[in-house]
C-alpha cells in the first residue's frame, strides 16, 4: 500500500513536470500563433490586438498557472485554429486512435504469444529459424516504409482495403474496423517481432534453469513444465514490455496515421504543432503523457503482484 | 594460441549471426568508405535527359526525379545516416550514462528530481520528443543529431541507473568503499566497467533505433537538408514515385534495412559469443 | 500452489482462445479477399462500386453516385467564420459558400453578387450598391441592407478595434441609403477599391458565425470534422445558376504522397494542384486540366544584405539562373516564365518582353561578379519553407546552376511558421524561394510590397523611381494612365533585379471522368458549382 502511494505521488509529480516542459517548449518555438491565425497580410496593429485578446502578452508564469488551473478544472481551452472547445474536438478523435492502438495491441498479443511459445518449444527447428529471420527483417524496416508497403500490397494489388478511404466510426462501424485493420497491422508488426523474440529468449532461459530441469526429471511432461512454471516466469518481463508497447502504440500511431490518412489524435497533434495551436497541443500531449505514465504505473503494480520480490532492494 | 585463434574463427564462421552481421556491415561500410574517395557520379549532378531511369549498367540503382544517380546518392546518404546515428548515440549514451550513473550512485534528492524529469521525458514517444525539440532548435544536420540525442537520453539513463543500483550493493564495491575510494573513481573505475556488457547491447539497439527514428523524422519533414540527403530523407522523397519507378524507392529502403539488420545481427552475435 | 495451477490453466486456455481467434481472423481475411477479387473480375465498373459501397455509409441509397463529389484539399479549413479565416485553402472552399457584394468570375472580372448593380462616383470616393432583389441566406432569411452594413463594419473594426482587412482602414463610413441601397464612403479616392468588396456578406442576426457559417453562395454548410472533412450541400434557393452536384465533401488530404493512391482507389474524385509526376502516374480514368497557379515564384533576395545590396550581383544571379531549366526539372517543362513581379493572368499588366531582360549567360554573369568585386564567387544560404516541395526542388536546381559561376548556394529548409517569423516578418535571411500570389484582383496586390517603406517589403527593395511610379499609379483614376505606371514599376523591378524572377508555377487539376466542367480562376478559388456529371 505504501509502495502504491509512493508510486502514485511520484506519478503526479512527473505529470506536473511534463506540463511545465510542454508549456515551456512551446513558448520558445519560433512563430506567433496570432500571425498564424491572421495571415501574412494582417497589419501589425491587428496582430498586437489579437495577441492581447488571446492573452499572449502576459508573462509566461501567469499564462502557465492560468492554463494549469483551468486544466485541473477540466477546461482545456479553445482551439486557436478551429475556435471550438479543445475537449470536444479531441474527444471526437479519441475513439479513432484508441481503436487503432488497442487493435494493434490485441493483434500483437494474439500473434506473438503463441508464436513465442511455438518457437521456444521447437527451438532451432525450421519454424523457429524462419520466424527468427523474418523477425529480424521486420524490425529493420522503418515504420512508415512498412506502412507504404502494406498500402501497396494489400490496398493496390489485392484490393483488400481502399487506400485513403477511411470511414468514420459514426458513419459505418464495420467499415471503420475494416479500414483500421491494416494500419494497426503496420503498428503491430514490429511489436510482434520484438515480443516473439523476447518471449522465446525468456522461455529458453527459464527452461534451462534448475527448477525446470528438476520438474522435468521428476517426470512431469514437457507441456506441464513449460506452461506452469516457465511460462509464468518468462511472462513477467514480457508484461512490462507489452505495457510499454501499449503506451507506445497510442502515441506511436503518429507516423501510421500520416501514411494511412487517418484523422486521429496524432494528425490533429501534428497539424496543431505546425499551426502553433497551443491549447490543442498541450491538451493532447498531456493526455498522451497521462496514458503512458498511467500504464507504467499499472505495470509496476501488476509486476509487484506477480513477483513480490521486486522492491526489496529499492 | 594459434589453436585458440583457429577455434575462434571456426566458432565465428559457425555462428550465422556474426557471419552475416559482419558480411552485411562490411558491405555497407565498404560502400561508405569508398564513397568518401570515389563515387560514380557527383551526387548532386542533375541531368534533365535522364530523369527517373530504371536500373542499368550506367546507373546501377537508376536515377531520381532530377536525373541524379541514385547509387551515388545512396553512397553519400549512407554516410550521412551513419554520422547522424553515431552522433545521436554519442550524445544519448554519453549524457544518459552520466545521468544514470550519478542518480543511481548518489540516490536521494538528486535522484528524485532528475528521475522525475527523465520520467517526464520518457512519457513522450521518442519521435514526438525529437519532433518537438527539432521545432525548437530549427531544422538542420546538427540540430537533428542533438534532438535525437536528447530524445535517446532517458532510455539510456534508466538502463544505466538500474544497473548501477544493482552493482552498488555488491561486495567488492562495499569493500572499495571501506578502503575509501573516491566517488568519481568508484563510478568510473569500479562500477561502469561492470555494466559495459549491458551498455554495449543497448548501444547497438540504440543505433538501430536512431537510424529508424531519423527515417521517421525525415518522413514527417524535419530530416536532413537537401541536396545532400540521408537515406531516410531519400526514402521519403522517393515515396511518390512508388508506382512509376519502384527501384528509386526500394534501393535506399533496402540499404536502410541492411544497415539496421547488420547491426542487429552483430549485436545478437556478440551476445551469443559469451 | 493453488494460484499457480489457475495461472497455468489460464495460460492453456488463453492459448486456445488465441489460436481459435487467429484462425477465425485469418479466414475472415481470406473470405474478404475472395469477395473482392470476385468483384474486380467484373471489370473496373464493379471495382468502383465496391469502393463506393465501402466508403458510403450503411444507407441503401444505391444508384446515383453522381450526386456526390469528393474533393481532396491539401489543408484543413482554419475556422468557419469567413471574416476571421485567412488561409488560402480556406478561401478557395469558402468561395462556394459565401459571396460578397461583388464576386470574381473566371476571366478576372468582378460581377455583382449580393448587390445586383453598383455605381462609383466621379471622384472614386463613394461606391453605391443596390441589394439584389429577393436574395436569401442559407437559413432562408432575406438579405437586408443591415446585413451588408454589419458585414462590412465587422471587417472595419468599428468599436475601436483594428480593421480585419488592412485596406478597410480606408473606409470612412458605410451608410444605409434606403431599404435596397448601401453606400461605401472612402477617406481617399481609390478606383481599385471594388476589388476589396468581395468580402463575405453574413447575417447580422447570427450570433455564432464561428460555429454556424451562413452565407448566400451556391452551397450551404452541413458539417465539418477537423482533419477529416468539410461537407456542403446544394443551396436550392440560390439566386444565380444553381449548382449541378448535390453533395460535396471536401476531404483533407494531408499526405500529398498518397494522392495518386487515393484517386485511383476512389476515395477522392478531384484534386487541385497535383504535381506533374503525380499526373504521369494516373490512369485514364481521370481528366487532367492544366492551368497556372497565379503566383510569382522567384529567388527572392534580401536587397539589404551583402552581397545582394549590389545591383550587379543580383543581375549576375539573374543571368546565371535559367527558368526554363528549372521548369524542365521541377514540372517536366510546364510553367510560364515571368520576368517581373506580375503573373500572366493579369493580362492587362503582364509584360512578356521582360522575360528577356536577362537571358542565361554565364560569361556575362561572371563578368558582373568580377566588377562587383567577387571574381571567385561567394557563398550564401537559400532558406526554403519545407512544406512546399516545388520550391525546395527549385532551390536545388538553382544551387546547381549557380555552381557554374562559382557561387555556392546552401539550402536550408525551414518550417513554414519559422519562415513567416524569420524571413517574412523578421527579414533575417539572405535568399528564399517562394511563390507570391495576389489577394485581390488588382495589380497593386503584387506591386505594393516593393515600395521602400511598405510593411510587407520583405526583400528590402529600395528605389525612389519605383516609389514615385507606384504613387502615380495609385493616385490616378484614369485606367490607361494607371496601367502605364504599373508597367513602369514592373520594368524597374526587372532592370534593378529586385529578385531573380522565375515562373508562374503550372497547376494541374485532376477530375474523375465521371464529372466534367472544371474551370480555372485567376484567384485562389475552386468553383464547384460549375462541375457537373459527364455525358
Amino acid at each position: 500500500m505504501k509502495y502504491t502511494l509512493k508510486k502514485l505521488s511520484s506519478m503526479i509529480v512527473t505529470l506536473v513536470v511534463v506540463s511545465l516542459c510542454v508549456f515551456l517548449a512551446f513558448n520558445v518555438l519560433p512563430g506567433d500563433p496570432a500571425v498564424r491565425m491572421l495571415g501574412l497580410e494582417a497589419s501589425p496593429e491587428l496582430v498586437e490586438q489579437t495577441r492581447e485578446r488571446m492573452g499572449l502578452n502576459d508573462p509566461l508564469l501567469v499564462r502557465y498557472f492560468r492554463w494549469f488551473f483551468a486544466f485541473l478544472h477540466g477546461d482545456f481551452g479553445t482551439s486557436y485554429t478551429y475556435s471550438v472547445p479543445v475537449a470536444g474536438m479531441v474527444a471526437s478523435k479519441i475513439p479513432i486512435t484508441f481503436t487503432l492502438g488497442i487493435y494493434a495491441f490485441i493483434l500483437t498479443v494474439l500473434v506473438s504469444i503463441p508464436l513465442g511459445i511455438l518457437t521456444a518449444k521447437y527451438e532451432n527447428g525450421l519454424l523457429d529459424r524462419t520466424i527468427t529471420v523474418i523477425n529480424q527483417v521486420i524490425m529493420a524496416i522503418p515504420p512508415f516504409f512498412s506502412g507504404i508497403l502494406i498500402t501497396f500490397v494489400f490496398g493496390m494489388i489485392f484490393r483488400l482495403f481502399t487506400p485513403g478511404g477511411f470511414v468514420s466510426y459514426t458513419d459505418n462501424l464495420k467499415g471503420f474496423f475494416r479500414y483500421l485493420f491494416f494500419p494497426s497491422l503496420a503498428i503491430a508488426l514490429p511489436k510482434i517481432s520484438m515480443t516473439v523474440k523476447m518471449l522465446r529468449g525468456n522461455l529458453i532461459d527459464e527452461a534451462a534453469k534448475d527448477y525446470a530441469r528438476t520438474a522435468y526429471s521428476r517426470g512431469n511432461n514437457t507441456n506441464g513444465v513449460l506452461y506452469r512454471h516457465v511460462l509464468k516466469n518468462a511472462m513477467i518481463p514480457v508484461i512490462t514490455f507489452l505495457g510499454m508497447a501499449l503506451a507506445d502504440m497510442v502515441a506511436g500511431s503518429i507516423v501510421v496515421e500520416q501514411v494511412f490518412s487517418i484523422p486521429g489524435i496524432s494528425r490533429i497533434l501534428l497539424t496543431s504543432i505546425s499551426n502553433r495551436d497551443y491549447p490543442v497541443v498541450e491538451a493532447i500531449i498531456m493526455g498522451i503523457a497521462m496514458i503512458v505514465i498511467g500504464i507504467n504505473f499499472l505495470v509496476d503494480i501488476i509486476y509487484r503482484i506477480i513477483d513480490p520480490r521486486i522492491g526489496i532492494d529499492e | 594460441m594459434a589453436k585458440m585463434a583457429k577455434n575462434n574463427i571456426k566458432k565465428f564462421i559457425k555462428d550465422p549471426y556474426l557471419l552475416f552481421g559482419t558480411v552485411i556491415m562490411g558491405m555497407v561500410l565498404l560502400m561508405i568508405i569508398v564513397g568518401c574517395f570515389w563515387m560514380p557520379y557527383e551526387p548532386t549532378k542533375m541531368n534533365a535527359a535522364e530523369k527517373l531511369q530504371g536500373i542499368s549498367l550506367k546507373h546501377i540503382m537508376g536515377t531520381d526525379n532530377m536525373g541524379r544517380d541514385v547509387f551515388s546518392r545512396v553512397m553519400y546518404g549512407s554516410r550521412v545516416t551513419l554520422m547522424i546515428a553515431i552522433g545521436t548515440i554519442i550524445i544519448g549514451a554519453g549524457l544518459g550514462t552520466i545521468i544514470g550513473a550519478i542518480t543511481g550512485y548518489y540516490g536521494g534528492i538528486i535522484d528524485e528530481v532528475v528521475m522525475r524529469i527523465i520520467d517526464a521525458l520518457f512519457a513522450f514517444p521518442s519521435i514526438l520528443l525529437a519532433l518537438v525539440i527539432v521545432s525548437v532548435f530549427g531544422v538542420g544536420w546538427v540540430q537533428l543529431v542533438v534532438s535525437l540525442g536528447i530524445a535517446f537520453v532517458p532510455s539510456f539513463a534508466r538502463i544505466v541507473r538500474g544497473e548501477v543500483l544493482r552493482c552498488k550493493n555488491m561486495d567488492y564495491i562495499e569493500n572499495a568503499r571501506l578502503i575509501g575510494v573516491s566517488d568519481l573513481r568508484m563510478i568510473f573505475v569500479h562500477i561502469l566497467p561492470n555494466i559495459k556488457g549491458v551498455l554495449a547491447s543497448s548501444i547497438l539497439i540504440g543505433f538501430n533505433n536512431a537510424v529508424l527514428a531519423e527515417a521517421g523524422l525525415s518522413y514527417l519533414g524535419v530530416g536532413s537538408q537537401p541536396p545532400y540527403a540521408s537515406l531516410g530523407r531519400m526514402l521519403s522523397d522517393a515515396q511518390q514515385y512508388m508506382f512509376t519507378r519502384p527501384s528509386y524507392v526500394l534501393c535506399p529502403g533496402l540499404v536502410i534495412v541492411l544497415m539496421v539488420l547488420g547491426f542487429a545481427f552483430l549485436g545478437e552475435g556478440i551476445k551469443r559469443w559469451k | 500452489m493453488m494460484r499457480r495451477r489457475t495461472i497455468g490453466k489460464a495460460g492453456c486456455s488463453l492459448l486456445m482462445v488465441v489460436l481459435t481467434t487467429l484462425t477465425v481472423a485469418l479466414s475472415g481475411c481470406s473470405s474478404d479477399k475472395a469477395g473482392d477479387s470476385a468483384n474486380s473480375s467484373n471489370g473496373t465498373e464493379a471495382a468502383t462500386d465496391t469502393v463506393a459501397s465501402t466508403a458510403e455509409s450503411s444507407t441503401t441509397e444505391t444508384a446515383d453516385d453522381l450526386s456526390k463529389l469528393i474533393v481532396g484539399i491539401p489543408q484543413d479549413i482554419d475556422g468557419l467564420d469567413p471574416h476571421n479565416s485567412t488561409g488560402a485553402g480556406t478561401r478557395e472552399v469558402f468561395y462556394n459558400i459565401f459571396e460578397g457584394l461583388v464576386k470574381a468570375d473566371e476571366n478576372g472580372n468582378l460581377n455583382p453578387a449580393v448587390a445586383s448593380e453598383y455605381t462609383i462616383s466621379e471622384d472614386s470616393k463613394v461606391y453605391t450598391f443596390t441589394l439584389r432583389d429577393g436574395i436569401k441566406f442559407h437559413d432562408g432569411s432575406l438579405v437586408t441592407v443591415e446585413d451588408i452594413k454589419y458585414s462590412l463594419e465587422r471587417n472595419m473594426g468599428v468599436d475601436g478595434s483594428e480593421p480585419l482587412i488592412r485596406a478597410y482602414a480606408q473606409i470612412d463610413s458605410v451608410n444605409i441609403v434606403d431599404d435596397s441601397h448601401v453606400e461605401v464612403v472612402l477617406k481617399d479616392a481609390d478606383s481599385d477599391f471594388l476589388t476589396q468588396l468581395t468580402v463575405a456578406i453574413i447575417p447580422a442576426a447570427n450570433e455564432h458565425p464561428e460555429t454556424t457559417p451562413i452565407g448566400t453562395g451556391p452551397y450551404k454548410y452541413v458539417s465539418n470534422s477537423p482533419q477529416e472533412n468539410f461537407i456542403v450541400t446544394r443551396f436550392d434557393d440560390y439566386w444565380g445558376e444553381k449548382a449541378y452536384i448535390k453533395d460535396v465533401v471536401f476531404k483533407i488530404e494531408s499526405n500529398m504522397d498518397a494522392i495518386v493512391m487515393d484517386l485511383e482507389g476512389g476515395s477522392i474524385d478531384m484534386m487541385a494542384r497535383v504535381t506533374s509526376t503525380q499526373v504521369n502516374q494516373l490512369s485514364d480514368k481521370f481528366q487532367v486540366y492544366e492551368g497556372t497557379m497565379n503566383l510569382v515564384q522567384a529567388l527572392y533576395l534580401n536587397n539589404a544584405v551583402k552581397p545582394f545590396d549590389d545591383v550587379r550581383v543580383r543581375q549576375a544571379l539573374c543571368y546565371a539562373v535559367d527558368p526554363q531549366q528549372i521548369m524542365d526539372f521541377v514540372s517536366d517543362g510546364a510553367g510560364t516564365e515571368v520576368g517581373s513581379a506580375m503573373f500572366p493572368a493579369f493580362t492587362k499588366y503582364y509584360m512578356p518582353e521582360l522575360n528577356d531582360t536577362y537571358n542565361t549567360d554565364t560569361e556575362k554573369a561572371k563578368e558582373l561578379l568580377k566588377e562587383a568585386g567577387y571574381p571567385d564567387g561567394f557563398e550564401f544560404t537559400i532558406t526554403v519553407p519545407s512544406n512546399y516541395g516545388q520550391h525546395v526542388d527549385t532551390a536545388q536546381v538553382i544551387a546547381e546552376e549557380l555552381k557554374e559561376i562559382g557561387v555556392t548556394a546552401n539550402i536550408q529548409e525551414i518550417e513554414w511558421n519559422s519562415w513567416v517569423s524569420d524571413v517574412y516578418s523578421g527579414r533575417q535571411y539572405e535568399a528564399t524561394v517562394v511563390g507570391i500570389d495576389a489577394s485581390t484582383l488588382s495589380a497593386s496586390a503584387l506591386l505594393s510590397r516593393y515600395v521602400s517603406d511598405a510593411g510587407k517589403n520583405f526583400v528590402n527593395f529600395n528605389s525612389e523611381a519605383y516609389d514615385t511610379a507606384y504613387k502615380n499609379a495609385q493616385s490616378t483614376t484614369d485606367d490607361a494612365e494607371k496601367t502605364k505606371f504599373y508597367k513602369e514599376c514592373e520594368t524597374i523591378l526587372s532592370e534593378e533585379a529586385a529578385s531573380v524572377y522565375i515562373q508562374d508555377l503550372p497547376e494541374f487539376v485532376v477530375l474523375n471522368k465521371k464529372f466534367t466542367g472544371y474551370v480555372f480562376y485567376p484567384l485562389y478559388v475552386q468553383n464547384i458549382a460549375k462541375i457537373k456529371p459527364a455525358e
